[in-house]
């Protein structure tokens, strides 16, 4: 599943998924009845326009093994947020096909890590990063380290610590523009941990905290470039 | 009191307030997780104090008529309000009975909940606050700004200046060449509140827990201040909301294990003060409690937000919060910031009525650091979500207001991805309802990623899925 936000504005994101899943072994298809999770209504409090995107989304995705998105944000909506959903519409043939689809959906180092069973994915990346476990990556799916020890494992890569690496960057989905002065105050402290570590590259697993901190760091000229986990273990530079 | 927006943007421009936080904040959050650690068993503990309070809260009349034939048993008079007029009207009655125009109180949130001090003043009742930080706060005509550390905002060169200007009004005068050592600002807040304590006829408390099975009140605190108030006047009013009950001590023993690691990150609080009802010759000769619903009943009717009553107003969930430690407590227009302020505000006024208290459930990024310590495991970013629900459709049906009529349009785009992908070639849909919400309140200060060439959509069909 390639997110809205990846779709539309972070393309490269959906395509290094293709590559590696390819890589990897896997059977990779893109079903193009699919739209977005639903989650920028779900988290604002429009749960009955979710409804009909929830619908689309688990429509698009009957019939497949797996459901792999790189985003911990749409995993742990599809996983914990598409099933008050699915209540709110009365209808118990979506609810059942919400509770069918929900346990297929993974966030990318899940599925590479429990489901393939792989930490060295044959990638390379020699350059200097510094790594921000976004929080519904962390908190509501719970990825623990699994990106990290997919990290750990690509050639070259000079891996430093982010300082208060597990406080939010402040995107927040709509609270970004509902309360955008306290979210640039987080993204701010954010960019300046980014920037104390020297990283040449910010990666995360969410496009859209990607967006809000790379934005920051853009509009600081801080010369950081931000990068999905994906595009990461993706590259193969210099093999 | 403004929305959370505005009053964070005049928060966040108060550079002092931020450092003051900022620093605090971090402290108390190493002390709590240094001491979390040191339990094998912690999640054991908070299930235990999740499921007590639950099937409290499940049977909640069963055990306030329990609570009040204990206490009532023990000599107490008990009283019932239905909201913070009635529970006001209870303690001015009690002190007026009494001729006094002052009383001294131990820090309690529900006196502040319902503007007891104010409602006393009115009546011509001076109440003055006897815990430390609930001292400098009223001393600096402030509000108070955390659940634990109601002076959080303050460093200790302001709470000098609050001592040498505030304390002669109040009572006895700050020690003259007064600096800013905190055992001489302790010293000096003894001094003042020792002629109080021994002056005063009336005292009022608030109760961590009732104990139903014997009419017990709990208080825990680490001054000393709460002691004093609930030994030495000779009438104590404690005014209760009717969540705080626990069945029986063993109940109350997971709470005591609980609290103090969550809140102040101490394996034990200095003084835990337990009282029932009346002995004859020994602290209080009457005493009252004030069993306080004031919108309790309507969080109780709330299927998903009822968890919000197992609150122990530990506040560990202020201190790990991102938009608290920027913004403070003020932002959040009420005595219970943070987190559980942006859903127990809604759950107890009710939502759709009051702006301010319907930005409340949006003042947060829904990271769930709050969720991870809560120590009773109270699900606030899920009650966040539902409550946005909640705000959402009590303003369905009139002039709709840009964002629905953005979130309408993205919807309806998203529900057909034939649609979608009509949007993306026209213009870029993930941004477009970032526009409409307001586009400036993101290029403010952000950057938006240059426009991609072509769509994932358009990639995967024009290279039949990057096979050509």
């Amino acid at each position: 599943m390639v997110t809205c936000i990846n779709d539309a504005l972070v393309p490269q994101t959906g395509r290094a998924v293709v590559t590696l899943l390819r890589r990897l072994g896997v059977d990779v298809d893109f079903p193009e009845g699919q739209t977005c999770c639903g989650q920028p209504m779900v988290n604002t409090g429009y749960l009955d326009e979710a409804v009909p995107v929830v619908r689309t989304f688990v429509r698009a995705f009957e019939g497949y093994d797996a459901v792999v998105t790189p985003s911990g944000s749409c995993a742990g909506c599809a996983r914990h947020q598409h099933a008050i959903v699915a209540r709110r519409s009365d209808d118990p043939a979506f609810v059942a096909a919400v509770e069918e689809t929900a346990p297929k959906v993974f966030e990318l180092s899940e599925f590479l890590v429990d489901v393939l069973g792989v930490e060295d994915v044959g990638a390379s990346f020699p350059h200097r990063v510094t790594y921000h476990p976004t929080c519904h990556s962390l908190r509501m799916l719970g990825v623990g380290d699994r990106p990290l020890r997919l990290l750990r494992a690509v050639r070259g890569i000079d891996l430093v610590e982010l300082p208060g690496a597990e406080q939010c960057c402040g995107f927040g989905g709509t609270f970004a523009v509902k309360n955008a002065d306290t979210s640039v105050a987080m993204g701010a402290d954010k960019a300046r941990h980014v920037r104390s570590t020297g990283a040449e590259v910010l990666v995360a697993g969410d496009s859209s905290c990607l967006m809000h901190v790379g934005g920051l760091l853009s509009r600081e000229r801080a010369g950081v470039r931000v990068m999905h986990l994906a595009e990461v273990l993706a590259a193969q530079e210099g093999t | 009191m403004p929305p959370f927006p505005e009053a964070a943007r005049i928060a966040l421009a108060n550079t002092q307030l931020r450092t003051n936080l900022a620093h605090a904040t971090a402290t108390i959050r190493d002390k709590r997780a240094r001491v979390v650690a040191e339990v094998d068993d912690w999640e054991e503990l908070r299930t235990a104090g999740a499921a007590t309070k639950d099937r409290v809260l499940l049977d909640l009349d069963t055990h306030l008529v329990r609570l009040e034939e204990s206490l009532i048993r023990a000599g107490a008079t008990v009283h019932w309000a239905r909201d913070a007029e009635e529970a006001c009207r209870i303690v001015a009655d009690v002190a007026k009975a009494h001729h006094v125009d002052e009383v001294v109180k131990v820090k309690s949130m529900a006196t502040q909940e319902i503007g007891l001090n104010e409602a006393l003043a009115q009546e011509g009742i001076s109440a003055w606050e006897t815990d430390l930080a609930e001292l400098i706060v009223q001393l600096g005509d402030d509000l108070p700004s955390h659940i634990l550390v109601p002076a959080i905002h303050r460093n200790r060169a302001e709470i000098r200046e609050i001592f040498l200007a505030g304390m002669a009004r109040a009572g006895r005068p700050a020690p003259e060449g007064l600096d800013d050592e905190p055992a001489h600002l302790a010293e000096a807040a003894r001094l003042h509140l020792r002629e109080k304590f021994l002056r005063a006829e009336v005292a009022v408390s608030g109760a961590n827990f009732a104990v139903a099975e014997t009419g017990t009140l709990v208080v825990v605190e680490s001054e000393g201040n709460g002691r004093m108030c609930l030994t030495l006047p000779q009438v104590l009013v404690s005014v209760v909301g009717i969540e705080k009950v626990v069945p029986t001590w063993a109940d109350l023993d997971v709470f005591l294990q609980l609290l103090p690691r969550s809140s102040t990150g101490e394996r034990m609080n200095p003084f835990t003060s337990t009282w029932t009802g009346v002995t004859p010759g020994d602290g209080p000769q009457e005493v009252h409690v004030v069993l306080l619903d004031n919108g309790r009943t309507r969080a109780l009717a709330d299927e998903v937000g009822r968890q919000a009553l197992r609150c122990i107003r530990c506040s560990a969930c202020l201190n790990v919060c991102p938009v608290y430690e920027r913004t403070g407590g003020h932002a959040y227009g009420s005595v219970y910031p943070g987190p559980i302020g942006a859903i127990l505000n809604p759950l107890l006024r009710g939502v759709g009525v009051d702006d301010q208290v319907d930005s409340l459930p949006y003042a947060s990024s829904l990271c769930g650091a709050c969720y991870d310590v809560c120590p009773v495991k109270i699900d606030i970013p899920s009650v966040l979500v539902d409550l946005r629900a909640q705000v959402v459709d009590a303003h369905r049906g009139g002039v709709p207001r840009p964002e629905a009529v953005a979130m309408k349009a993205a919807a309806a785009t998203f529900r057909r991805p034939g649609l979608l992908r009509a949007a993306e070639r026209l213009t870029r849909p993930g941004l477009a309802v970032v526009r409409r919400v307001g586009a400036s309140a993101w290029t403010g200060a952000r950057d938006l990623p240059p426009a991609p060439k072509e769509s994932f959509r358009a990639w995967w069909k024009r290279t039949d899925g990057g096979r050509s």
